[in-house]
């Protein structure tokens, strides 16, 4: 893979087009932020894996438990009747963040993983024969390849790969070739989440769409990072994680459009997606609790809900702006470093630089980096056919959130010399 | 911090790590296992020729991995060619514990030779997650003369 050309330079000139964006009064809101490890202070430059929280989502998920706890849907009593409409707030809260057309499309998971497996199962599952095909991309994330395997070997039908070039940016053309009267499924991953770069994700939905197949968007990366707009990319299904996006963990969404949502199967079966029992016979309730079998993670998603304000009163433009700037600075802090070698460092893309440091093992670097105070994800991100498209075992990912500075860039970059200092 | 690294990455991992001894598969093997460390996908062979009398007769490794990985991996091999099979289960238990405890490892006297040289290794305690790379081609050597074909540290 070739270097990296630096977009920018590393004058303080772009800094001044960024808009103002207290990052040290966002910094204020996340009190994990001030603490040490081993001594130094913490530069967490690993979001992509999960975000840390602000405080805002801490004391709304206190506030639940403190203050308005119960179960939901069950109740006449009041606290059951207030958790139901925190929790139906919540889920407003993520409709209008994708901008999807309806509140019955949005489902809650517990991360991008459950959301992808209800798909593989309950829609895709249902229409595949022997022979017909799912169509991926090399970036994808286990979890967005794993499920359709698993539905593919049931059906005796199999997962196929469009490939991407040396940059990690999706050959459009191979991509349609590859779209066959045998393709049943597409799914790809709208941001990748071992080199950042973003897909045409847009296109790739209309050049599926056009023969006729359905499409789900791996959001986990990029409803962190680009304001997403389901009924612009005329996605079939998107997913996400709250966990990246500064919610709790065990919380994530499914959105579907309400025609397909309507059609399926449930996934699970149990209480609170019924609507009415027999032993002989039992009728499922609509869409989206038929999907949303048991008692939710009630606190979770009103977390979730929690966090979405909480991103969308720093401004989406304004955050985004922010990042950029600094995935720019670091990539040219990266490129300019002796031995560092960049990977997937063109085109569109979002808050991930991913590299290696001569021929030093990514786990070795972030042995020295975390010794540091760098927190980085070192390893093959759970991506392994991407990192055999690419002939290496792993990277070294550094991954930008809302609250990370330039000076926590300057300190990754000064502290790669220590590797240099160990290995010669 | 430099020194605490240096601790974990004494001269002789480093050198171990860039020149792997016995590295490649030999042409006489008696038993054999893959070993796989799920953390960072990477894989390792090894290869042991044991003859009749239960004497390791020549072990050798590859594969690919972190210095910390390729290095006990090298210094392993090394170490227990020469040695029966009972002098090889004592090696890997009495490494296995002088990775994962504080104290000092208790070891029959006349193997004193051999855990002095993979005492370099120990710095691995400080780094829990590090354990596993240090650990893995003993693992595999262990499953490959119980006759699994694979190993791994989880
Ligand atoms: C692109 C992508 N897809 C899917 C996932 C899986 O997310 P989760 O573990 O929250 O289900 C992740 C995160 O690990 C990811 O980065």
């Amino acid at each position: 893979m070739s270097q990296a050309v630096a977009e920018t330079t590393l004058d303080g000139a772009n800094r001044s087009n960024l808009p103002a964006y207290d990052v040290d009064k966002v910094r204020a809101d996340f009190p994990i932020l001030s603490r040490e490890v081993y001594g130094k202070p913490l530069v967490f430059l690993d979001s992509g894996a999960s975000a840390k929280k602000p405080r805002a989502v801490i004391d709304a998920v206190s506030a639940v438990y403190e203050g308005e706890y119960a179960n939901i849907h069950r109740g006449v009593h009041y606290l059951s009747v207030r958790a139901t409409q925190l929790y139906d707030e919540a889920r407003e809260k993520v409709r209008a963040y994708l901008n999807a057309a309806k509140i019955g499309e949005i489902v809650f998971t517990r991360n991008t993983t459950e959301a992808i497996n209800l798909v593989a199962s309950s829609f895709t599952g249902q229409r595949l024969r022997e022979g017909d095909e799912i169509l991926l991309t090399e970036l994808e994330h286990h979890a967005n390849i794993v499920p359709w395997q698993l539905a593919a070997g049931r059906a005796g039908a199999v997962v196929r790969a469009s490939p991407v070039d040396d940059d990690g940016l999706v050959d459009l053309e191979k991509f349609e070739a590859m779209l066959t009267s045998r393709t049943k499924m597409v799914a790809f991953t709208h941001t990748s989440n071992v080199l950042g770069v973003v897909t045409p994700a847009k296109e790739m939905t209309r050049l599926a769409h056009e023969k006729g197949i359905p499409v789900l968007i791996d959001g986990a990366q990029s409803a962190v990072h680009l304001s997403v707009d389901v009924q612009d990319l005329d996605c079939d299904f998107f997913t996400f994680t709250g966990h990246k996006l500064y919610g709790p963990s065990g919380i994530g969404v499914l959105y579907g459009k309400s025609n397909h949502l309507e059609a399926m199967p449930p996934y699970q079966g149990g209480g609170d997606m019924i609507e009415y029992v027999t032993f002989e016979k039992t009728t499922f309730a609509k869409p989206p609790e038929r999907f949303e079998a048991g008692t939710p993670h009630i606190s979770g998603a009103i977390g979730l809900g929690a966090a979405i304000d909480y991103v969308n009163a720093l401004g989406r433009d304004a955050v985004a702006a922010h990042e950029h700037g600094l995935l720019q600075y670091a990539t040219a802090r990266l490129s300019d470093m002796p031995g560092v070698r960049l990977f997937g460092a063109k085109g569109e893309k979002a808050s991930i630089v991913s590299f290696l440091q001569d021929d030093v093992h990514p786990h070795d670097v972030g042995t020295i980096l975390d010794q540091a105070g760098v927190a980085v994800r070192v390893g093959h991100h759970c991506a392994q056919p991407l990192m055999d498209r690419f002939g290496i075992s792993g990277t070294v990912r550094a991954s930008i959130g809302l609250y990370n500075t330039r000076e926590e860039i300057d300190k990754l970059a000064d502290s790669l010399h220590h590797v240099k200092e160990i290995f010669g | 911090m430099l020194d605490d690294l240096r601790e974990l990455y004494q001269e002789v991992i480093l050198d171990h790590g860039k020149n792997p001894r016995n590295y490649g598969k030999p042409d006489e093997v008696s038993h054999r296992a893959g070993g796989h460390n799920p953390l960072c996908g990477d894989r390792i062979f090894v290869y042991l020729h044991v003859d009749a009398e239960g004497v390791v007769r020549n072990a050798a490794f590859d594969g690919r991995g972190c210095a910390i990985s390729q290095a006990s991996a090298s210094l392993m091999t090394e170490i227990v060619s020469g040695k029966t099979l009972g002098q090889v289960d004592t090696l890997f238990r009495n490494f296995h514990e002088m990775c994962t405890s504080d104290g000092d490892v208790e070891t029959d006297g006349s193997l004193a030779d051999e855990m002095d040289r993979l005492q370099v290794l120990s710095g691995v305690r400080q780094y829990p997650i590090r354990v596993k790379c240090a650990t893995l081609a003993w693992h595999t050597m262990n499953a490959a003369l119980q006759g699994e074909a694979e190993a791994t540290t989880e």
